[in-house]
């Protein structure tokens, strides 16, 4: 009973935020909207028992990405009057990759109920161990079947890093960094002395 | 606890409602007189550190001022600006509050005295700490006003920061305990230390680790010395600027309580929770709570003491400290742990 109740709960909430994110008309908001989405499709995983994927889900798109979306939304000068104007010329567009999109759905669901298609390489004896927890049957297939995979991944995310971060490095020649290293070997007697300058005099620099 | 209400004739379902809302009764309303007389603490400690007497007046020594400060906050007119985004100005502080609260259902006070045992109970504190830092960015924007507004972006990228070290370095202790339930986590610390000391600290590979989990910890609740979303000195006081009455209670309330919980984590993943600190059979005599209690008091001196002694970070030393030290070495340790466990445990 309450499993039923918390589904539908989680899953109207995902559609109508999910409506919201695209209705709204602050960005800002849209972005809020996108987080409360997240959360509640995390709430679904849970109900399915997929614990580990929920607080993934909720780590890396609603701790991290979704921060992001933020930083960069809430700093973002949107002029609305020049955002809407387009609404016409482009509502036939729109209409079409809605439709397609619509088309694909649709296809899927057939396709998916006409037969399971087998991805991967497992074997008929090889049934889910339910008694396992995620994360020990995650890890398994991660970094067992399926680890060159998970590694060219992982480099291919590395190699994408590595080339944002050429992409926007700029070295600057007149820039002063600090040397963290030099400040902290810097000794009192390095860098001040005692005089005792005549009266009148100054003091040598 | 849920047996506990069954055998008096309810069905399974309302027990476990009923268990369940007092277990967070249980946690929650403790939890909020432990944060004021955390506050008290707190402006004792740093008052003896500057030589001053602190809170004197209100009750025997003081003793009550948390709560007539809470009073007067109560009492206050509160006050929205006419520029801010209503909805999410007021949102904000309950975002903050909430979270505060949510992660302290996987923090075990005793063997089996917790209100979520839920497998993923580190995950889901790290899920949570990531949640904390909504309330922030939201007041900043929806101040709209310039100092918030500073203060949300400080705060966005620093807590993003300090989480990646983080999340490596509770890495290091879940291979070590080889769980990610927190209950499993203390069991693992029992008689670590050469089977007499309780708590990965003593460790040799992983204390550099709580070392770093401290400083991160410290810059996660934004305190001193990276209490850089609310310095005084350049952004009047950040994003709670525009907050007046309950708002700006509740945001003193939530950072107080994430305060405690990060030194709940501390004495949970490194010093062995509600175990005793050395596994003498006397020691067993205390109950498991208070000595959680105990650590995280210990904890909360550690916090206030560096509050009291250590000026404020610059705002590019703070990410340097996060992305440059930090977040190497515990990378590092990752492999170094991991390797160290193939080596030991699996041959």
């Amino acid at each position: 009973m309450i499993q039923v109740l918390a589904f539908y709960l989680f899953a109207a909430l995902t559609i109508a935020s999910a409506v919201l994110v695209i209705t709204s008309r602050n960005p800002v908001h849209s972005v809020l909207w996108l987080i409360v989405a997240f959360f509640n499709a995390a709430g679904l995983m849970v109900l399915v028992g997929a614990e580990f994927i929920a607080m993934l889900l909720v780590i890396v798109y609603v701790g991290a990405v979704a921060v992001l979306f933020l930083f960069v939304v809430m700093m973002l000068d949107i002029d609305f009057a020049s955002l809407r104007a387009g609404f016409v010329k482009n509502f036939p567009l729109g209409l079409l990759i809605a439709l397609v999109l619509l088309a694909e759905l649709i296809f899927g669901i057939g396709a998916y109920q006409a037969g399971r298609i087998e991805l991967g390489t497992g074997t008929a004896d090889q049934v889910p161990v339910m008694a396992e927890s995620n994360i020990a049957a995650i890890g398994q297939l991660l970094y067992g079947q399926y680890l060159f995979l998970f590694e060219s991944a992982g480099i291919i995310l590395l190699v994408a890093m590595v080339g944002a971060i050429v992409l926007t490095l700029r070295d600057r020649k007149d820039s002063r960094p600090q040397n963290i290293g030099k400040q902290v070997r810097r000794r009192p007697q390095d860098a001040t002395r005692n005089v005792k300058p005549e009266i009148g005099q100054g003091v040598q620099l | 606890m849920s047996e506990t209400f069954q055998t008096w004739g309810l069905t399974y379902e309302w027990a476990w409602f009923l268990a369940t809302v007092a277990g967070i009764l249980l946690i929650a309303l403790p939890l909020m007189l432990a944060v004021a007389m955390i506050i008290y603490a707190d402006r004792k400690i740093w008052a003896a550190m500057a030589l001053r007497k602190g809170p004197n007046v209100v009750g025997p020594f003081g003793l009550l001022q948390s709560f007539a400060d809470g009073l007067k906050v109560f009492l206050q007119e509160t006050i929205v600006p006419s520029a801010a985004n209503k909805g999410l100005f007021l949102i904000a502080p309950i975002i903050t509050f909430t979270v505060a609260l949510l992660a302290w259902a996987v923090i075990p006070f005793n063997s089996g005295a917790v209100l979520a045992d839920i497998n993923v109970g580190l995950l889901y504190v790290l899920a949570i700490s990531s949640l904390g830092v909504y309330g922030v960015v939201i007041a900043g924007w929806a101040s709209n006003s310039k100092y918030p507004f500073f203060s949300a972006m400080r705060a966005a990228a620093q807590m993003i920061s300090y989480e990646v070290s983080i999340g490596f370095i509770l890495i290091c202790v879940v291979l070590y305990a080889n769980s990610f339930n927190m209950n499993a986590i203390v069991e693992a610390q029992r008689g670590h230390g050469l089977g007499l000391v309780n708590g990965y600290w003593f460790n040799l590979l992983l204390f550099p680790l709580w070392v770093m989990f401290l400083i991160s910890s410290l810059a996660e609740t934004a305190r001193a010395p990276f209490d850089l979303t609310e310095a005084e000195s350049e952004l009047v006081a950040g994003y709670q600027t525009e907050y007046s009455s309950m708002a700006f209670a509740l945001y003193w309330l939530g950072e107080y309580a994430n305060v405690l919980l990060m030194c709940a984590l501390n004495a949970v993943l490194f010093f062995g929770g509600w175990l005793p600190p050395l596994e003498l059979e006397i020691l067993y005599w205390v109950p498991g709570w208070l000595w959680l209690f105990a650590k995280i008091f210990f904890f909360f001196f550690i916090f206030s003491w560096v509050k009291a002694t250590v000026p404020r970070y610059r705002y590019d030393q703070l990410m340097r400290l996060g992305w440059k030290v930090f977040l190497p070495l515990s990378l590092m340790f990752v492999v170094l742990v991991s390797g160290w466990l193939m080596f030991t445990r699996y041959g």
